[in-house]
């Protein structure tokens, strides 16, 4: 071995190591790969759960398990129609339903599709083509809907899910699952109170428009959920993106015909 | 320095020689994930693992680290390490692991690791290195447990996720102090962390000229 402050001696000695720390870093990201990949997947069903009021946030990963096969159906429906998009239209796509990620065709611009009218959607210029829905069955009878919305915050984008009924006339329930908002204000977008006060209310107004609002001067009781104190900025997106998602460029096609 | 022992190296950095409070060092990590009293213990655990296995690590090969490029070595050994404790994070603790990702991959980047390869590891054997890892990250994590205590406890009325001051907002009485979510409160608590220290061990107050 060439003595170690030679130049020799340095190379051989980043090279051993360069190769031992890869080695190490591979084998940690191979071996914990698929436990991770469970994680995700299953935190992604618990939150479309919790959203529906399905589950709580205690359930064990067997229980979300076992609930999302009985009375979960996931469907990819194009967002343009409000059509589920049929088998031959998947294909033609190139779209793989087990993992098509819609947050990864909104960033592809192959696949996205501008926001209309611009910045009708807070943080994003563009969208998915085609979105993700989860329909709550039991046994032959449709009991709701789980929708996957996304918008920004105060920091940085919100990722949640909202539950409607089955006639898409009022919410079920909303949770988020990702966020950056600040604890104990706009991170209040968890509080377990705050969430339920949107159980019941009405989503379309008689014109046909999302009336739906988070707001701090409620003016229709029926509609308005109370918005977070301290985070109006939270708030606003929030209401932003509700209104976006369950309105006629993004959703409302898809419920109107329920 | 003398031939030190491991009670030594592991008790002295908690108290006598706190990484925090004397060397005022990896103050950023200390408010940034301490608004929790969870975050802040797998923070800690976090740190005590890529501070004691970085030394040990650093420690065995001292003997062959080329002195042009002894920094870049250290670096590479921390940083498979850190991102090995991530990966770990996210196939054990998944929930505490999506608010503390970033925070986790920062731990590259805090001085009490790096320092104490350079300081300690480089010119002591393997297990005591080990061992001088662990008391600094204890001595890091004493002080983040002490501030996400208090932080969590008065910011939000909890501790570890179970309420214990009901909040106004859940129908209780407990009016919820904002300022403690947010990152200058840490400062505050570690201030009064270090006064309360220095009370008893008088030999740590700094005097003037």
């Amino acid at each position: 071995m060439p003595p170690r402050d030679s130049w020799q001696g340095t190379f051989v000695v980043a090279l051993v190591l360069c190769l031992a720390c890869s080695a190490l870093v591979s084998a940690a990201a191979v071996l914990l790969g698929p436990a991770q990949k469970a994680n995700a997947a299953l935190d992604k069903k618990k939150n479309v759960l919790l959203a529906a009021g399905l589950a709580t946030p205690d359930s064990t990963g067997d229980e979300i398990n076992t609930i999302f096969s009985e009375k979960i159906v996931r469907k990819i429906i194009d967002l343009e129609t409000g059509e589920p998009l049929s088998e031959s239209a998947l294909s033609e796509a190139g779209i793989d339903p087990e993992t098509y990620d819609s947050m990864a065709a909104a960033n592809d611009p192959e696949m996205q599709v501008a926001v209309e009218p611009s910045g009708a959607l807070y943080g994003s210029n563009h969208r998915e083509p085609y979105a993700e829905v989860y329909e709550i069955v039991n046994g032959d009878a449709t009991e709701g809907y789980i929708l996957p919305i996304y918008g920004m915050g105060l920091w940085g984008k919100l990722f949640g899910f909202i539950a409607v009924d089955a006639d898409a006339s009022s919410v079920k329930g909303i949770t988020y699952y990702k966020h950056k908002e600040t604890p104990g204000l706009g991170g209040e977008v968890d509080n377990a109170n705050w969430k339920s006060s949107w159980e019941g209310k009405r989503i379309y107004g008689e014109d046909g428009d999302v009336a739906l609002s988070v707001t701090k001067t409620p003016a229709a009781e029926a509609y308005s959920i109370d918005a977070l104190s301290g985070a109006t900025i939270t708030s606003n997106g929030v209401d932003n993106m509700v209104k976006y998602w369950l309105g006629p460029q993004a959703f409302g096609k898809y419920l109107a015909s329920k | 320095m003398a031939q030190a022992k491991v009670k030594d190296v592991l008790m002295d950095p908690v108290f006598n020689n706190n990484p925090i409070a004397l060397q005022v060092l990896g103050i950023c990590s200390a408010l940034a994930v301490t608004t929790k009293l969870e975050t802040s213990i797998i923070m800690a655990i976090a740190v005590i693992a890529v501070t004691a296995c970085s030394n040990a690590a650093v420690s065995a090969i001292r003997t062959f680290i080329p002195s042009s490029i002894r920094i870049i070595v250290q670096m590479t050994i921390i940083a498979s390490l850190v991102i090995v404790v991530d990966q770990v994070l996210q196939a054990v603790a998944y929930e505490a692991s999506k608010t503390m990702s970033v925070f986790v991959g920062l731990i590259v980047t805090n001085c009490i690791v790096m320092g104490r390869a350079e300081a300690f590891a480089m010119k002591n054997p393997v297990g005591l290195s080990f061992w001088d890892g662990v008391g600094n990250a204890l001595g890091y994590g004493l002080v983040l447990v002490v501030v996400g205590f208090f932080r969590e406890l008065f910011g939000s009325g909890k501790l570890m996720g179970y309420d214990i001051m009901t909040t106004t907002s859940n129908g209780g009485w407990y009016e919820p102090n904002g300022l403690m979510l947010l990152p200058p409160s840490a400062f505050f608590i570690i201030g009064a962390f270090i006064w309360i220290l220095r009370e008893f061990k008088t030999d740590q107050i700094e005097h003037d000229g």
